[in-house]
């Protein structure tokens, strides 16, 4: 049995600024190569005023938080909407925690609410895990 | 405005093998440091049958169709223009390398918001390992700056 009740706080993880290099090794090793996010000409070609950062290394940096707090294989769900771009030397803080425990199919789940935010307080991605505690 | 006679659309499955080299990339890409992501005796010590992919990786599994993202061929999207609105995962069990995934992904949904500006693209991907068990399925929207 876990000691896992509501409002408990998962562990925050805050990471280094987001860097030039960290989006390069990020579209080779995540195969998202849509050059938005290395290309600064295409970029602004596009009408934005620089590269800016994959919505998905964010949510892998969450999903880092996560497991970092339970093993993986507990890990039912996990979702989050991508709320404003994050650009580059953004530092991203991850955060969340339990908001309900529920039965399911004869497991408790944690539902917790989780969340990406910028140094200015700006969340950048908003959602939701459901994590299996006992 | 996309052509919304596609909702329902299949796209071909794809199979990719999940490999341990990739995910140590992938790892050390998004500064992950915990072993059982890199190294496959401390994934076993933890009871994993190899490297298990972290949370987002089937996404990665999902991109690795013969065409990049062939969504934007068929919606004659324009890839400068698109941003990702949201991501689900939902996990039957934990795939690890070694695993071979056919993907299967459907245009699940096309609206629009604020007049038009903003036009929405729903994908819903389903994960089936070599055993034909679906281990993952994902949603996602895609947003389409007009």
């Amino acid at each position: 049995m876990s000691d896992i009740t509501i409002g408990t706080e998962i562990p925050a993880l805050e990471l280094a600024p987001i860097s030039r290099t960290t989006l390069a090794l990020f579209a080779g090793a995540s195969g998202d190569h849509n050059p938005i996010h290395i290309d600064i000409d295409f970029a602004k070609k596009a009408g934005m005023p620089d590269v800016f950062a994959h919505g998905m290394l964010s949510m892998a940096y969450l999903g880092r938080m996560l497991t970092d707090w339970q093993p993986q294989s507990r890990l039912r769900k996990f979702s989050n909407r991508f709320a404003t771009i994050t650009q580059l030397q953004d530092v991203i803080t991850c955060s969340g925690k339990v908001v309900e425990v529920v039965e399911r199919d004869g497991e408790t789940l944690a539902r917790c609410e989780i969340q990406a935010v910028k140094a200015t307080g700006e969340q950048t991605l908003v959602g939701e895990a459901l994590v299996a505690v006992s | 405005m996309l052509d919304r006679s596609h909702i329902g659309h299949k796209f071909n499955a794809h199979s990719v093998e999940v490999e341990k080299g990739r995910l140590r990339f992938f790892a050390k890409a998004i500064g992950e440091t915990n072993p059982i992501y890199s190294d496959e005796q401390a994934a076993k010590k933890a009871g994993y049958r190899s490297i298990p992919v972290p949370p987002t990786f089937p996404f990665s599994i999902d991109l690795e169709s013969p065409e990049f993202l062939p969504v934007l061929t068929l919606l004659k999207m324009d890839i400068g223009r698109i941003l990702h609105g949201s991501q689900d995962f939902e996990y039957f069990d934990t795939i690890c390398a070694g695993d071979v995934i056919t993907c299967q992904t459907e245009i699940k949904d096309m609206f629009d918001k604020k007049g038009g500006a903003l036009e929405f693209v729903v994908l819903e991907t389903a994960y089936t390992n070599q055993d034909g068990e679906t281990v993952v399925k994902t949603s996602q929207s895609l947003v389409y700056r007009n």
